[in-house]
């Protein structure tokens, strides 16, 4: 398998006010493969933002090094997107459903024939037809990050990374955006790194799982999913293998 | 129904009423109409101006400057305003220099005008462009400096440049503010035209109301104040419709809670 995203050794550390400097992310290591579904799973504050951070090329890392597609990563890779947990601040208010998807398309500065068309598609792709017209403050926290999470697919990016994602959102609507997101990532094949404190999610959602410490963040171990796609909101929880799953990742963080 | 409900009947009555009142005061005294011609006679002298060659002739001078001055300044402080918020070190370089001219006020600045542009348009339009510039640049600052920083982070994760970020990103973010700018200078223009008039004269409404009263036309004289009142209250509510088409986004924000 080909690694489109490889994180060596990553480290960040922070100055804090009184001058002494704290360690958020120690030496971290991980690759993910082209079309993979990956999370990253660990305890609120554990530094899984901050490295997400880093990997978007957002905030460089203080040592260690990160290759997208055979690239090394000086600023924000042009492959690749984020997608931020505080969707209500991310989205431009400014702008229309179908404006903040068609940023996507602007951004990506492919003169489209149908820019408008393919927009339009990616709306009712994340299941936001009828919506064009209306502004983000117009819509709940839910479909907001259906809308960001379009905008995101209209950039056309080869990884997307996820930070939280669902976090704000209800249990319902939670577990709508998680079979949404799989749609689209089985239509699509767009590689997903995605940052979680749900452990179920993760499961849920992954093929693969690394487990994040607390700080400093150090990856604990790494899971592979082997349960079946497509995957089922009843069945697949159901399943025996995944409340394994469950209960072993649950130890690890909790020790 | 609802056209009545937003009539403020109350304040209409009350200020028709200090019409009435002034209207039979002036016609009581001779003294007292020297200074207050009844209001029905500045409403005639009004009716027959403004259909004068001469009174549309100042108006248009007055609004010609306003025009200039005005959007001048608001292309000038809305660009400086967006790089002296965006780029600390350039803030830095002229922090002094702003909180050294912003509380002075303009009106100070029309004998230097006049020194260095001599008496006439370009003078006038300097001033105005001058003093309107302080509001927008400050609330352009202000509105640059609050943006929430995950919409620039939005920004560069899609790839944008700097630039791109300015113009596709921070403009339309801070716009609110500069809005709020756009608002407060479009009174102070106003001042600042005719102020500048009444100290240059020659042609505009400011020249005619000071040219009236140095003519003992009193009648004249208000009347051209009247003018000027509806220049400045026209010239509000052209600004709110267009306000209003342009933030209903902010508005529908921020009703819910979200900037």
């Amino acid at each position: 398998m080909v690694a489109i995203l490889e994180v060596k050794k990553v480290s960040k550390s922070y100055r804090q006010l009184d001058g002494e400097s704290t360690l958020a992310i120690d030496e971290i290591s991980f690759r993910v493969e082209k079309g993979e579904f990956v999370s990253l799973v660990g305890p609120s504050g554990c530094g899984k933002t901050t490295l997400l951070m880093c990997i978007a090329g957002l905030n460089p890392p203080s040592t260690g090094g990160l290759v997208v597609k055979d690239v090394e990563v000086h600023g924000p890779p042009s492959n690749l997107v984020l997608v931020f947990q505080e969707f209500n601040k991310s989205l431009f208010a400014w702008r229309s459903i179908l404006g903040n998807v068609l940023f996507g398309l602007e951004a990506r500065e492919k003169r489209s024939q149908d820019a408008q068309g393919e927009a339009r598609r990616l709306i009712k792709l994340v299941g936001l037809e009828g919506f064009e017209r209306h502004y983000p403050w117009e819509l709940s926290g839910g479909m907001q990050q259906r809308v960001a999470i379009a905008r995101a697919l209209a950039y056309g990016p080869e990884i997307l990374l996820m930070d939280e994602p669902f976090g704000s959102v209800d249990a319902l609507t939670r577990l709508e955006l998680e079979d949404t997101l799989l749609k689209i990532w089985e239509d699509l094949g767009t590689t997903i790194l995605l940052v979680t404190h749900d452990i179920e999610e993760a499961i849920y959602l992954s093929d693969r799982i690394y487990v994040v410490s607390r700080r400093p963040s150090r990856i604990l171990q790494t899971i592979d999913v082997d349960l079946s796609r497509p995957r089922h909101q009843i069945t697949t929880r159901a399943d025996a293998k995944f409340m394994e799953l469950r209960n072993e990742i649950y130890r690890q963080i909790s020790q | 129904m609802r056209v009545f409900s937003r009539i403020n009947l109350p304040g209409l009555l009350s200020f028709l009423a200090l019409l009435f009142l002034w209207e039979i005061s002036a016609r009581s005294s001779q003294v007292i109409q020297s200074y207050f011609p009844p209001v029905s006679e500045i409403i005639r002298s009004l009716l027959s101006l403004i259909f004068s060659r001469e009174v549309v002739a100042h108006l248009l001078a007055t609004l010609g400057r306003f025009l200039t001055g005005y959007l001048l300044s608001a292309l000038i402080a809305v660009s400086l305003g967006i790089l002296l918020g965006h780029f600390r070190f350039a803030y830095a370089l002229f922090e002094v220099l702003i909180e050294f001219l912003r509380p002075m006020p303009s009106v100070a600045m029309i004998p230097v005008a006049i020194l260095l542009l001599g008496i006439g348009n370009a003078m006038i339009v300097a001033v105005t462009l001058y003093a309107c510039t302080w509001p927008i640049l400050i609330n352009t600052i202000d509105g640059v400096r609050n943006i929430e920083p995950t919409l620039i982070d939005t920004g560069r994760t899609f790839g944008l440049g700097r630039w791109k970020i300015l113009k596709e990103i921070i403009l339309p973010a801070a716009m609110p503010y500069i809005v709020t700018g756009l608002r407060i200078s479009l009174a102070i223009a106003l001042i600042l035209v005719t102020t500048s008039e009444m100290v240059v004269g020659g042609s505009g409404l400011g020249f005619f109301i000071l040219d009236e009263e140095r003519s003992l036309s009193t009648t004249n004289m208000y009347a051209g104040i009247v003018i000027v009142a509806v220049l400045g209250y026209g010239l509000n509510r052209l600004f709110l419709f267009f306000e209003g088409k342009a933030m209903a986004w902010h508005r529908g924000a921020t009703a819910r809670g979200l900037l």
